[in-house]
């Protein structure tokens, strides 16, 4: 079939351009909205390779979440995003260097597998026909209970995120009148009315 | 034919839409320009405000608290995310499965009261 | 199916640390953090008991999790680590601002997230100890969020801290596509049959380890610790400098021994050059510091130069040397910033070098503890932090690691110039201002212990070397 095929050169395609104008695009609401599209490109190269439930995934957290929190906090941030990328050219030559490096050993990394075919092999761990065992179904199998040791410490790691999140952004506001129900009912007439008796003519 | 090519066959309908989407929404565009008349000037470019030059940045600075929120949802989001696997082979996990998730939700749920208790879901 | 007893400790120490967080939480707000604290050292304590109480070599959770001696031994300087962390913070952080309940709660996550890493048998549950551990120390060293100092601390950390996790699962990946396998005896199973790693292979071990270097701070990955030391309040500091290191380390003797076991001779020159880099750059850069915390980060980084050099052996006697190193680094080490902490001028705390001038005559039992520990952290003999370095050197030396050695050996003669430095400013300089007394009781008596123990380490060493050599042998079957 070549339609697969024809449908990853598009979405690789694609993923790389936005990469590159995440990077490059000088407003910084337009990088988010690239690294979005980015996301929904790379969700398409995890249903082609068979994983759904991640292409999903991809979509509903980094699309739906994430990606508004990067935006929230590229709006939060008073920052002159033309001065901060003054500095850009300068690091340029030591960029390229690290992503030739990076270049150099994923082509040796694949070059090993072509030349010895055997150790791909072993790579390829079994997962199910997605005939007979629908992605999802196949993962919810594992997680829960073989992995559940795993499952328990991203619950646990999930809660940091929580109290990290408190423990360093909420403030509470001084001056600011809560309603606080349980207060309010329970206001008795003693506790808020005084009666003075005010002489003539000489004021409380 | 293949478990993954009969799996993409049923996304073909998808892309066939993606296509369509794409190619409707560049022929919009590409058309207006072939076929409407472009006369831009310097005044018709140049953005305004009720009929002022704009006063500032259209971009404005935004309260800490709504990023707060956002990754308050985001947690809660990737709860909602590893509910689907479990509700859908939760015959086959059995026992161990339902209480292991139950557990799970059992760490958030202590993360949720810490939340209500702090008073983060408040916006004052 | 699953063996839960033997993740008891762990399973205890998560329950703790909700139920801190829920007694926390429903106290009046702005209450004092002394009960969650106590409560939480009491369940470190309790933690301790359920780690020593273990037995064998058993491995649980779908081969995720490993319960052996090792795991024990580095279990128990954690614990140990974690709980004196608590009790030295407690006097700053009532002065600085930092009075909340989240900070023990916070220490006593990060606690069991070093447990899942020395117990972590698997590329997922490393991970997964990591970013367990690595999460509440950014929200640490970022807790007193009205300094700049400290948030810039903590975002240096956290952005550093990421860059190395991405390193580390990359390098992860690498090892399950060329293994098919991530768990650590089956890795090792796979390796065996092979006289040479392939190459994609190698590419994984390296990115692994430049991860795990990362995570111990060692050269060239160590920017962040002198930033992160000086920015970060001096508590969080004195925690940093304890317990993640002796776990990082011990997650790492494991990461590289257990599934690469088999070819030290491909990984052995990454980790003699990371080794002999940071001892290099542990004693030089030092020299011209002058603010004691950032000394100490230099320290560090020396120290861990020097442990590696027990990897770098590879063998049982040199796992053993680095158990003994950890141990002996993480009692001078709290005892230093017990010191450190008690520095301060009525509610200001400093933190130069030179507000130590005349602390011999202003305050003789502190002069006296801290001159201990920098002889020790020099490793002068007979103290402690003297065997510390003559385990791991000689067993580089019976690994045929001569050069080794000898570059070790003269790093520590160049790192002695600064710690006696310290000592000569403290007894042969004037005071200029003294630093106020009382120095808080729990300070005085983890300094005294601690002096005890370096000072006294000598009359019985076989105690810990026995049981470190226990340990070590758990990793080679």
């Amino acid at each position: 079939m070549i339609l697969p095929a024809l449908a990853f050169y598009l979405f690789a395609t694609i993923t790389v351009a936005c990469g590159v104008m995440v990077i490059a695009s000088r407003n910084p609401v337009h990088s988010v909205l690239f690294l979005i599209l980015a996301f929904f490109n790379s969700a398409g190269l995890f249903v082609l390779l068979g994983a759904e439930f991640l292409a999903m995934i991809l979509v509903i957290v980094y699309v739906g979440a994430v990606a508004v929190l990067f935006m929230f906090v590229v709006m939060m941030l008073d920052i002159n995003f033309v001065e901060l990328r003054q500095g850009f050219l300068q690091y340029l030559p030591i960029g390229l260097l690290v992503s030739f490096i990076l270049l150099v050993e994923i082509l040796m990394v694949v070059g090993a597998w072509v030349i010895a075919p055997e150790t791909a092999a072993v790579a390829a761990a079994p997962t199910p026909d997605p005939a007979l065992r629908s992605n999802v179904a196949a993962l919810g199998d594992l997680v829960y209970t073989r992995y559940v040791y795993l499952f328990q410490a991203a619950g646990m790691i999930l809660l940091v995120a929580m109290i990290g999140a408190i423990v360093l952004t909420l403030r509470s506001r001084p001056g600011v009148r809560r309603q606080r129900i349980a207060d309010q009912v329970s206001r008795t007439r003693d506790s808020s009315v005084e009666i003075k008796k005010v002489q003539p003519g000489q004021g409380v | 034919m293949t478990g993954v090519d009969t799996l993409l066959s049923e996304y073909l309908p998808i892309l066939i839409f993606l296509g369509v989407a794409i190619g409707l929404a560049s022929v919009i565009v590409i058309a207006s320009f072939i076929a409407a008349r472009q006369k831009p000037d310097s005044e018709k470019l140049s953005p305004y405000e009720c009929g002022f030059e704009p006063f500032g940045d259209s971009r404005t600075q935004f309260d800490v608290r709504f990023y707060l929120v956002a990754i308050l949802f985001i947690i809660f989001d990737l709860e909602v995310a590893f509910l689907f696997p479990w509700a859908v082979s939760l015959a086959e996990i059995g026992t161990f499965g339902f209480w292991s998730m139950m557990i799970f939700l059992g760490i958030l749920t202590i993360g949720f009261v810490y939340e209500w208790k702090k008073g983060a879901l408040e916006w004052e | 199916m699953h063996d839960f007893a033997i993740a008891l400790p762990e399973i205890f120490l998560a329950v703790a640390a909700m139920a801190m967080l829920m007694i926390g939480v429903f106290q009046k707000p702005g209450s004092d953090m002394g009960l969650v604290s106590w409560l939480g050292i009491l369940s470190l304590a309790v933690a301790l008991v359920l780690v020593v109480t273990g037995e064998g070599d058993n491995v649980s959770f779908a081969g995720l999790f490993v319960d052996d001696p090792f795991a024990r031994f580095a279990k128990v300087l954690i614990l140990i680590g974690s709980a004196a962390a608590i009790i030295l913070s407690q006097g700053f952080v009532r002065r600085e601002g930092m009075n909340r309940f989240e900070y023990p709660v916070l220490i006593m996550i990060a606690t069991l997230g070093m447990l899942m890493m020395v117990s972590a048998n698997d590329l997922i549950s490393l991970y997964m100890g990591i970013e367990l551990q690595s999460l509440p120390l950014y929200v640490l060293a970022a807790f007193k969020r009205d300094s700049t100092r400290t948030t810039e601390a903590g975002l240096k950390y956290f952005v550093l801290g990421a860059l190395s996790s991405g390193m580390l699962l990359y390098g992860c990946s690498m090892i399950y596509g060329f293994t098919g396998s991530t768990t650590f005896g089956d890795i090792a199973n796979v390796m065996q049959g092979q006289e040479k790693a392939g190459l994609g292979l190698v590419i994984g071990i390296v990115f692994l380890s430049a991860g795990l270097a990362f995570k111990v701070s060692a050269v060239p990955f160590h920017m962040w610790t002198p930033d992160v030391y000086e920015g970060a309040p001096s508590p969080v500091t004195a925690f940093f400098a304890t317990a993640p290191k002796v776990a990082a380390l011990a997650m790492f003797l494991r990461a590289m021994l257990e599934p690469f076991g088999g070819m030290e001779a491909d990984w052995r020159q990454i980790i003699w050059l990371i080794s002999v880099l940071s001892m290099l750059l542990g004693a030089f850069a030092a020299i011209g510091q002058h603010n004691i915390k950032r000394l100490m980060a230099y320290s560090s980084i020396g120290h861990v130069g020097y442990a590696l050099v027990g990897l770098t052996a590879a063998t049982s006697e040199g796992v053993r040397g680095v158990l003994v190193y950890l141990t002996i680094y993480l009692v001078m080490n709290v005892g230093t910033f017990a010191c450190i902490l008690a520095m301060r001028r009525g509610d200001r705390m400093v933190e130069s070098i030179d507000d130590l001038r005349g602390l011999g005559k202003t305050h003789k039992g502190m002069a006296m503890a801290l001159a201990i520990f920098m002889f020790s952290l020099a490793g002068v003999p007979p103290l402690a932090g003297f065997f510390g370095k003559f385990y791991v050197f000689m067993a580089a030396i019976n690994a045929g690691l001569y050069y080794l050695a000898v570059i070790g050996v003269l790093a520590s003669v160049v790192g002695a110039f600064y710690y006696l430095r310290i000592i000569k400013i403290m007894y042969f300089d004037e005071p200029t201002e003294p630093l106020s007394k009382p120095i808080g009781m729990e300070l005085g008596v983890l300094m005294a212990v601690t002096a005890f123990l370096t000072a006294a380490f000598f009359v019985v060493p076989g105690v810990l070397v026995n049981g470190a050599a226990v340990a070590a042998g758990s990793l080679f079957p």
